[in-house]
C-alpha cells in the first residue's frame, strides 16, 4: 500500500528567488558603513551620537505608530526606518543638538512615511521630508558647521550637542564655512583633493565623495539600486555646471567642484534612489535624475541658498507619479496607436 | 556540420534565471515505463473540444487503436494506450483538479502490446488538407504543456504565410529535461517532423532553438541534419521564459508577435521538439500519441528518472517506478516549478501534456511573510512582455480589475517571472490570474443581462404583435 501523502495545492510559480526587502535593507545598510566610518574619522564621537539619535528616535516613532492594534504594518524589523535614520543623520551637521537630530528622525518616520499609509506609499522621501522639517525649524543650527579634524579629537563635540529640547544652543564650537558656501558668497574654491576624500566642513556623512561612489558601485553591481538615477544626476549636473563654467567662469565653478560639494553625492547615490519615491522604468528614472540635475545647479547659482540637493530632490519626487504616467513601458508586440482610433471610430 | 549552428547565442530582453536543477535527470537514459496493469484516458486532454468515444465498454481495444474520435476541428481524436479491454467510461480524477469522463482500460498481459497499425504512413503525395488531416488523425497537442491541437497551429490561413518554422528545444523550466533527452536521442524522428510540417506551411526555413545548457543536445542535432534540409540550430541564452511563444520568436528572429495576434501574424509557427519528433515517428512507423517522455524529478523522489511513459498511466505508479516519494514531499507538480499544476491525488493519469511530474519537499513549500511593495521594479526589469507589475499588482491589491485592463493585464502569459523575484514576497502573477478570471466573470455576466434584457424586449415587442390580433379577434 501506498503512504498516504498530504500534498500542499497552491498556485504557481513554486520557485522564489531568496532576496527579501529586509535582506535589501541590510545591504543598503552594509553600503552605507564606509561613510559612517569616514564621517566617525572627521568628527568624532559627535557623529555617532547624531546617527545614534537618529535611529533610536526613527525606531522609537516606528514602533509606537505600529503597535498591535494599529492599522499600520510594522516595519521596525525589515530595517527601513534604520536606513531612514542613517540617511537623515549624515545629512545634518555633526554639531547638531542630538534633541533636533532625534525630533528629525520622528518627522521623518511619522510624517515622511506613517501618516502617507506606511513603507511604500509615501510621496516624498522620509530622510528628506525630516531634513527639510530641521531646516525650517532650525534654520541656524542645521547651517552650522564644525571644522573638520582626526581621530586625535575623537571626543570633542563639535557643537552643543547636549542641548536642552527647546533652548536656544550656543554656537561657541570653531565653525567654519562648507565649501559650496565658500563659492557661493566668498567665491573661494576648495581643493578638488580635499572634496574627493571628505576632509571639508559639513553635514556629517557628505563630505567624502569617494566612500559615498564606493557604497554607491556596491549596491549597483549587487543590482539593488537603479544606476540610471546617478548617473543621469551627475552627467546632468556636470554639463550644466560645464556650460555655466563657460559662460563665466568667475562667477559660476566648474563641473568638479559641484559634483563632489555638498550633499549632492549622499543625494544622487543614496537618496534620489529610494524606490519608492523615484520612477520605476529606466526611462523615468532618466528624466528623474535629468530634473533633480537641473534643479541642483539652478538652486545653488541662482537660489538664495547654497545647496539645494534636498529641495531638488523633494521636487522631483512630488513629479515622480507623473514621470511615471509617461513613461510606462512599451509593451511586447504593441499595436501602433493609429489602430487604436480607427477601434474607438 | 558548424556551419549548422547560428554564430551567435541569442535572446530575449528581460526574464529570470532560476537555480537550474537539471543535473537530477540530465544525464539519466531513457526508461520505458512497465506496461502498466491499468490505464485512464481522460476524454479531454487537450485545448478545444474533448474527444468523443466511438468504441463502448467491454470492447476489446489494442494499442494505439482510436477510441475515440476528435469532438470538432479543434480537437483531436485519442488512442489506446495499451492493449486491453474497456472497463469503463467514467469521470475520474483528472490533472486540472477536476473530474472527466475517462476511458478506462483493463491491460491485456497476454498480448504482445504491438501497434494496432503498425507501418509507414504517406505523406509526400497527399494534397495538404489530407496530410493534415492525419496529423489530426495521430492525436497530435503540443507537448510542452499547453496541449494545443497540433494540426490547428500547422493550419496556415487564408491569406497569411508561414515564413520560418520553429522548433521549440528551449526547455526553460527548471528541473525539465524530457525536451533534452528528445533532442539526444531522436535526432531522425525530429527531422523528418520538421520536413512534413515544412511541407505543410510552405516555410522556408526552419530554426531549432536550444538553450546552451545543452550544448550536447546542440552539437549533437547539428551533427545529423540532413543535408537538403533548411535547418539551423539556434544557441540560445539559458533563460526562463525562453521557451515561451513569444520570446523564442523574439530570440530567434527578432521579430514580435503583435498584440493580441498569433504567431503565424508574424509569419512564424512554433512547434515544441517532443511534438515534432512525435510527428515525425508517426509518419514513420505509424505510432500515434500513446506515450510521451516526462521526466521525474525533484528533491522528493527517490530516483528521479526520464521515462517514456503510456498516456493514462497512473502518476502513483510512475512514482513507486521511480523509488517512490520521500517522507518530506509536501507538493507534487505536473509540469515545471515555474508554470506547473499542483497535484492533490495520487490517482491522476499523465495525459499527453504533461512534460514533467515535480515533488518538491518541506524546506522548499513554505509560507513567506509579504512585504508592502517598494515600487523596486525588479519585477518590471523580470517581465518578458514588458509590463508594469508593480502598478499591476497594486492595483490588484485594492481589486480595481478594470484599470487593470489600461496597464495591459491582457497581454500577461501569467510566466510568473515577476512572482519570482518579488522582494517582498507579492503573488503578482497569481493576483493577476484572479483579475482575469473577475473580468472574465463580469464579461459573462454582462452578457448574460444583456441576453435576457434582449429576450424580454422581444417578449414585450411580441405581445404587443399579438395585442391587436387577440382584440380583433374578439
Amino acid at each position: 500500500m501506498r503512504q498516504d501523502v498530504q500534498l500542499v495545492i497552491s498556485t504557481s510559480p513554486y520557485l522564489k528567488r531568496q532576496i527579501e526587502t529586509p535582506v535589501v535593507m541590510r545591504h543598503v545598510i552594509y553600503a552605507l558603513l564606509p561613510v559612517v566610518l569616514a564621517s566617525v574619522y572627521y568628527f568624532g564621537l559627535s557623529a555617532l551620537l547624531v546617527i545614534g539619535s537618529c535611529i533610536i528616535g526613527a525606531t522609537l516613532a516606528e514602533w509606537v505608530f505600529t503597535r498591535r492594534g494599529s492599522l499600520r504594518e510594522s516595519h521596525v524589523a525589515d530595517g527601513s526606518a534604520i536606513v531612514t535614520a542613517i540617511l537623515l543623520a549624515l545629512t545634518l551637521p555633526p554639531g547638531i543638538p542630538l534633541w533636533m537630530a532625534f525630533l528629525g528622525a520622528v518627522v521623518a518616520i511619522v510624517i515622511g512615511k506613517i501618516l502617507f499609509g506606511g513603507l511604500g506609499y509615501n510621496i516624498f522621501n522620509p530622510s528628506l521630508t525630516g531634513r527639510a522639517f530641521l531646516q525650517a525649524s532650525f534654520p541656524v543650527a542645521i547651517t552650522t558647521w564644525s571644522v573638520q579634524s582626526d581621530l586625535g579629537d575623537f571626543l570633542k563635540m563639535r557643537g552643543d550637542t547636549f542641548a536642552l529640547p527647546f533652548t536656544t544652543p550656543s554656537f561657541d564650537a570653531v565653525t567654519a564655512a562648507t565649501p559650496l558656501a565658500k563659492m557661493k558668497f566668498e567665491a573661494v574654491p576648495t581643493e578638488i583633493t580635499d572634496l574627493l576624500f571628505g576632509s571639508t566642513p559639513g553635514s556629517t556623512g557628505e563630505t567624502c565623495a569617494v566612500l559615498i561612489l564606493l557604497g554607491g558601485a556596491y549596491l549597483a553591481y549587487r543590482r539593488f539600486l537603479q544606476w540610471q538615477i546617478p548617473v543621469s544626476i551627475l552627467v546632468t549636473v556636470a554639463v550644466f555646471a560645464t556650460v555655466l563654467h563657460l559662460i563665466n567662469a568667475d562667477k559660476y565653478p566648474g563641473p568638479a567642484h559641484h559634483l563632489l560639494s555638498g550633499g549632492l553625492m549622499l543625494g544622487a547615490v543614496f537618496m534620489a534612489t529610494d524606490p519608492v519615491t523615484s520612477p520605476v522604468t529606466q526611462r523615468g528614472a532618466m528624466a528623474f535624475g535629468a530634473g533633480i540635475g537641473i534643479l541642483v545647479v539652478l538652486i545653488r547659482q541662482f537660489g538664495g541658498l547654497p545647496e539645494g540637493v534636498m529641495y531638488a530632490i523633494l521636487l522631483m519626487n512630488g513629479a515622480t507619479p507623473l514621470i511615471d504616467r509617461y513613461t510606462q513601458p512599451k509593451i511586447y508586440g504593441a499595436v501602433k496607436p493609429e489602430k487604436k482610433k480607427e477601434s474607438k471610430g | 556540420m558548424s556551419e549548422r549552428i547560428s554564430k551567435s547565442k541569442r535572446s530575449f530582453r528581460h526574464g529570470v534565471h532560476p537555480g537550474e536543477h537539471k543535473e537530477l535527470t540530465e544525464s539519466r537514459l531513457l526508461e520505458r515505463l512497465p506496461v502498466p496493469s491499468e490505464v485512464v484516458l481522460p476524454l479531454n486532454q487537450h485545448l478545444g473540444a474533448p474527444s468523443k468515444p466511438i468504441v463502448g465498454v467491454g470492447e476489446k481495444v489494442y494499442r494505439g487503436q482510436k477510441i475515440a474520435e476528435a469532438g470538432g476541428y479543434v480537437s483531436v481524436p485519442l488512442h489506446a494506450s495499451v492493449t486491453g479491454r474497456v472497463k469503463a467510461i467514467e469521470k475520474r480524477h483528472h490533472p486540472t483538479g477536476r473530474l472527466e469522463d475517462s476511458f478506462v482500460i483493463t491491460t491485456d498481459f497476454n498480448s504482445p502490446q504491438t501497434l494496432y497499425n503498425e507501418g509507414p504512413i504517406e505523406w509526400e503525395s497527399p494534397p495538404l488538407d489530407e496530410l493534415l488531416k492525419r496529423v489530426q488523425d495521430g492525436g497530435f497537442v503540443g507537448l510542452g504543456g499547453a496541449a494545443f491541437p497540433t494540426h490547428v497551429k500547422l493550419a496556415v490561413p487564408e491569406g497569411k504565410h508561414a515564413q520560418y518554422f520553429l522548433v521549440n528545444g528551449a526547455e526553460c523550466e527548471p528541473y525539465l529535461t524530457s525536451d533534452h533527452r528528445i533532442m539526444l536521442d531522436w535526432a531522425d524522428s525530429i527531422y523528418l517532423g520538421i520536413r512534413i510540417i515544412m511541407k505543410l506551411l510552405g516555410a522556408e526555413k526552419s530554426y531549432i532553438g536550444v538553450e546552451t545548457n545543452k550544448w550536447d543536445a546542440i552539437k549533437s542535432l547539428a551533427g545529423q541534419i540532413p543535408a537538403d534540409l533548411p535547418c539551423e540550430i539556434v544557441p540560445l541564452e539559458t533563460k526562463y521564459p525562453q521557451g515561451a511563444e513569444k520570446m523564442l520568436i523574439s530570440a530567434v528572429l527578432k521579430r514580435e508577435v503583435p498584440s493580441g495576434k498569433l504567431p503565424i501574424d508574424a509569419q512564424v509557427v512554433v512547434q515544441n521538439v517532443g511534438t515534432v519528433a512525435g510527428i515525425g515517428d508517426y509518419f514513420a512507423f505509424g505510432q500515434p500519441l500513446i506515450e510521451r517522455v516526462v521526466t521525474i524529478t525533484g528533491s522528493g523522489i527517490h530516483n528521479p528518472s526520464t521515462l517514456l511513459a503510456p498516456v493514462g498511466a497512473e502518476l502513483g505508479e510512475v512514482l513507486d517506478y521511480c523509488g517512490g516519494l520521500k517522507e518530506n514531499v509536501r507538493q507534487v507538480l505536473f509540469g515545471g516549478p515555474m508554470m506547473g499544476a499542483p497535484q492533490q491525488f495520487l490517482e491522476v493519469p499523465i495525459t499527453k501534456g504533461t512534460s514533467g511530474i515535480l515533488c518538491l519537499t518541506d524546506d522548499q513549500v513554505k509560507y513567506r511573510k509579504e512585504y508592502p511593495c517598494i515600487r523596486c521594479a525588479t519585477c518590471v526589469d523580470a517581465c518578458p512582455v514588458f509590463l508594469n507589475p508593480s502598478e499591476l499588482g497594486q492595483l490588484a491589491r485594492v481589486r480595481r480589475w478594470d484599470e487593470m485592463l489600461k496597464y495591459h493585464l491582457l497581454d500577461c502569459m501569467e510566466c510568473g517571472a515577476c512572482s519570482y523575484v518579488c522582494p517582498s514576497n507579492i503573488p503578482l502573477v497569481q493576483r493577476f490570474r484572479v483579475a482575469k478570471a473577475m473580468l472574465r466573470e463580469k464579461a459573462e455576466t454582462e452578457k448574460a443581462e444583456a441576453a435576457k434584457a434582449e429576450a424580454a424586449e422581444r417578449e414585450a415587442a411580441e405581445a404587443r404583435e399579438r395585442e391587436p390580433e387577440e382584440t380583433a379577434a374578439e
